[in-house]
């Protein structure tokens, strides 16, 4: 595909750019709307639109008040804390579960694996509103709705699925014989577990929280109906930020979090690499 | 040789095969023992609310425990013979509303009934007020000349109707039907907004996802076909938008789409649309589509990129050498062994897109919403749990029987992320 033959004819040559020009502005319509953001959050008018002074590249047609507004702003600060206060716990949460619960069922013997799966994987088919909704009146007779753990766990249950689907598939290229060794040395599970096992499925378990921790921070449809105003989150400030007519300083949030996303992406990529390595493949 | 049927034993002296099944045994266990925590967890925070729904939808309690000596009373009574209920059930649904008026449950009652028969909530708010006035006999007459509500045949009937503690008619209404004394029928033409509302949740969540296929599968071949170093580098263009937030995309999709956005403005600028024609791209279907092919892309390139993967390239070289032009190498040969790939990828889009809330609710307007943002609205504004338990009901039938397609396509265990 890459490569065009010497004798290609006109026709074949036509086509291959054709082909990689189509490509090229698939991709940018996957990337452009999340970069064409940033420098909009820059704006010194309160426009959503490129002013004639930005195109000048004028430097009075920037300007860092959206930023301003957004670190000093009580309610964005609450939102962001509030993120934060919920989104590490249900992170702990299901990484820990789902990390026992997928090492269980790596086993060779679990009887009724399929109806297992099937159920643990079920909050991340499910459709949101269908989980908020469900979750809204069983909590409320719980009561649950409303509080700071009813969200955590609310976050922590959809996000066990990517922890289990990560790690899972980490163990699929677990070699069995290590633990057999491990065990043949004299070593019990438990030490056998965090000293063999663990620190070789490492990258799927960290992945698998990373997806987990993003799952519950940027996750609205459920904190809409199970939080009360106590646990707005940024996803919900911006949501209703969203639905009333906009405020610019929605852009600057949106800009930190694409830098927020590009950092996640590099984590990722290194802890591929590095699984790589481990399994004595060099890193494409 | 008589020893051979002698049970073998290990060197404890037990029979192996009981050995080996007691072995088998504690695995099972030890096994089930890791799953059990992470079980117990999502039956409880998850699975439970989602029963609770489910029985919500036909749960209807509220009848028989306001009114119960009334709906006692209204058991001998036929809706079919066109006369009013005797005196007995008029004296039992006076001292029924007296009780509920004490506990103020019969406005809770009355805006239940009211979702069957308009007119039924004030009804019984006046009641509420008068009840307390009427003493003696004759009750029926007294109550009739409180309100004439009373003496129609009609409020009897859906009273009657309703008094079983389980019910269809959340999910008749969420079908745009209606039980009346003639049985089942369907609401009148332009009344009917849910089977619509499914409709169009249907139908656009296809168009999404045959967009997502049309843009997905070139990039995901060229993906697959390129050097590793290369390809990985251009993946990083599919996994941004997949790791950025949601709100963040939908709020990038306002800003481009918006009249005053940046491709209208941009338009306008090389000339393509006057200012004064500028395109309305947002608060209906097409902000919708665009927006949630976006969205979902990803969804759909990286399952097809890992199918297209372990398609080997000799196949396309062998059929080549055997006089196959290229595109007959392709259609003939390499697709083929792609729709697996497109199987997962446009199921799993489409499990997605059916269920979307947040993406409709804010760039889809009133015509490019979802039956999503429906349920929202009946459980948040309307109050309407159980319509909303009922549309939810039917959503959630949908999206389960594409998940078992799903399984049988790709295998639960074989979904891949990143």
């Amino acid at each position: 595909m890459t490569n065009l033959p010497p004798y290609a004819s006109t026709g074949q040559r036509l086509w291959h750019y054709g082909f990689l020009a189509i490509c090229v502005a698939i991709f940018f319509f996957l990337i452009f709307p999340i970069l064409v953001i940033v420098p909009l959050s820059f704006n010194a008018e309160d426009f959503f639109t490129f002013t004639r002074k930005m195109l000048a590249l004028d430097p009075d047609g920037y300007s860092f008040k959206h930023y301003r507004d957004f670190f000093t702003n009580p309610d964005w600060q609450q939102a962001l804390t509030n993120s934060f206060l919920i989104a590490p716990v249900a992170t702990l949460l299901a990484t820990g579960l789902g990390t026992v619960a997928a090492v269980g069922l790596s086993q060779s013997h679990v009887p009724y694996r399929g109806a297992i799966m099937a159920i643990l994987i079920s909050p991340m088919i499910v459709p949101l509103i269908i989980s908020a909704a469900g979750m809204y009146f069983f909590y409320s007779r719980i009561g649950l709705q409303g509080t700071y753990w009813g969200v955590v766990l609310a976050h922590a249950v959809l996000g066990t699925p990517f922890v289990i689907i990560t790690v899972t598939a980490t163990l699929v290229g677990f070699d069995r014989s290590l633990v057999r060794a491990a065990a043949s040395m004299g070593a019990n599970p438990l030490t056998t577990f965090f000293k063999v096992q663990m620190p070789l499925i490492l990258p799927g378990v960290v992945s698998g929280a990373l997806f987990a921790f993003i799952t519950s921070f940027d996750e609205v449809v459920v904190v809409l109906f199970l939080g009360s105003a106590a646990q707005k989150t940024l996803p919900w400030q911006m949501f209703t930020g969203l639905r009333e007519q906009i405020s610019p300083t929605i852009l600057a949030v949106a800009s930190i979090m694409v830098a927020l996303s590009i950092l996640l992406l590099s984590v990722l990529e290194l802890l591929r690499r590095r699984s790589e390595r481990l399994r004595g493949m060099t890193p494409g | 040789m008589t020893q051979t049927h002698a049970p073998v034993l290990t060197q404890d002296g037990r029979p192996l095969k009981a050995s080996l099944a007691r072995a088998l045994r504690r695995d099972k266990l030890r096994a089930f023992l890791l799953i059990a925590p992470l079980l117990a967890f999502v039956l409880l925070t998850f699975a439970a609310p989602i029963a609770d729904m489910l029985f919500r939808s036909v749960e209807n309690g509220i009848v028989a425990d306001t009114l119960p000596r009334t709906v006692a009373a209204l058991e001998g009574w036929e809706p079919a013979t066109g006369e009013l209920p005797d005196e007995p059930v008029y004296a039992a649904l006076v001292e029924d509303l007296k009780e509920a008026v004490a506990a103020k449950t019969h406005t809770r009652l009355g805006t239940r009934l009211n979702y069957e028969l308009s007119g039924m909530s004030s009804l019984f708010r006046k009641a509420g007020r008068s009840v307390q006035k009427i003493e003696g006999d004759d009750v029926k007459a007294q109550m009739i000349a409180e309100d004439a509500g009373w003496g129609d045949i009609q409020v009897w009937s859906t009273v009657k109707r309703l008094s079983p503690r389980y019910t269809p008619s959340y999910f008749l209404a969420a079908v745009d039907a209606k039980q009346t004394e003639a049985g089942v029928a369907f609401l009148p033409e332009r009344e009917r907004i849910y089977l619509m509302l499914f409709g169009r949740t249907l139908s656009m969540s296809i168009v999404i996802t045959l967009a997502c296929l049309v843009l997905g599968y070139p990039v995901a071949f060229l993906l697959a076909h390129l050097p590793l170093r290369t390809s990985n580098l251009l993946m990083i263009l599919v996994l941004l938008p997949f790791w950025t937030s949601l709100l963040v995309r939908t709020s990038a999709w306002k800003v481009l789409l918006q009249q005053q956005g940046v491709i209208n403005d941009i338009l306008v600028w090389i000339g393509l649309i006057g200012d004064n024609a500028r395109l309305v791209m947002m608060n209906n279907q097409t902000g919708t589509i665009i927006a949630m092919t976006h969205i979902l892309l990803p969804f759909m390139i990286l399952p097809l990129y890992s199918v297209m993967k372990t398609i080997s390239p000799s196949y396309v070289r062998a059929a080549k050498s055997l006089g196959a032009n290229d595109w007959t190498a392709f259609w003939r040969v390499y697709f083929p062994q792609s729709v697996p790939g497109i199987g997962a990828g446009a199921v799993l889009v489409f499990i997605l897109a059916i269920g979307y809330y947040i993406t409709p609710e804010l760039v889809g307007g009133t015509s490019g919403i979802f039956i999503s943002n429906r349920i929202a609205f009946h459980i948040s504004s309307s109050l309407n749990w159980g319509l909303a338990a009922a549309l939810g009901t039917l959503l959630l039938l949908a999206v389960m029987i594409l998940f078992v397609v799903y399984d049988k396509i790709v295998g639960i265990d074989n979904v891949k992320l990143g």
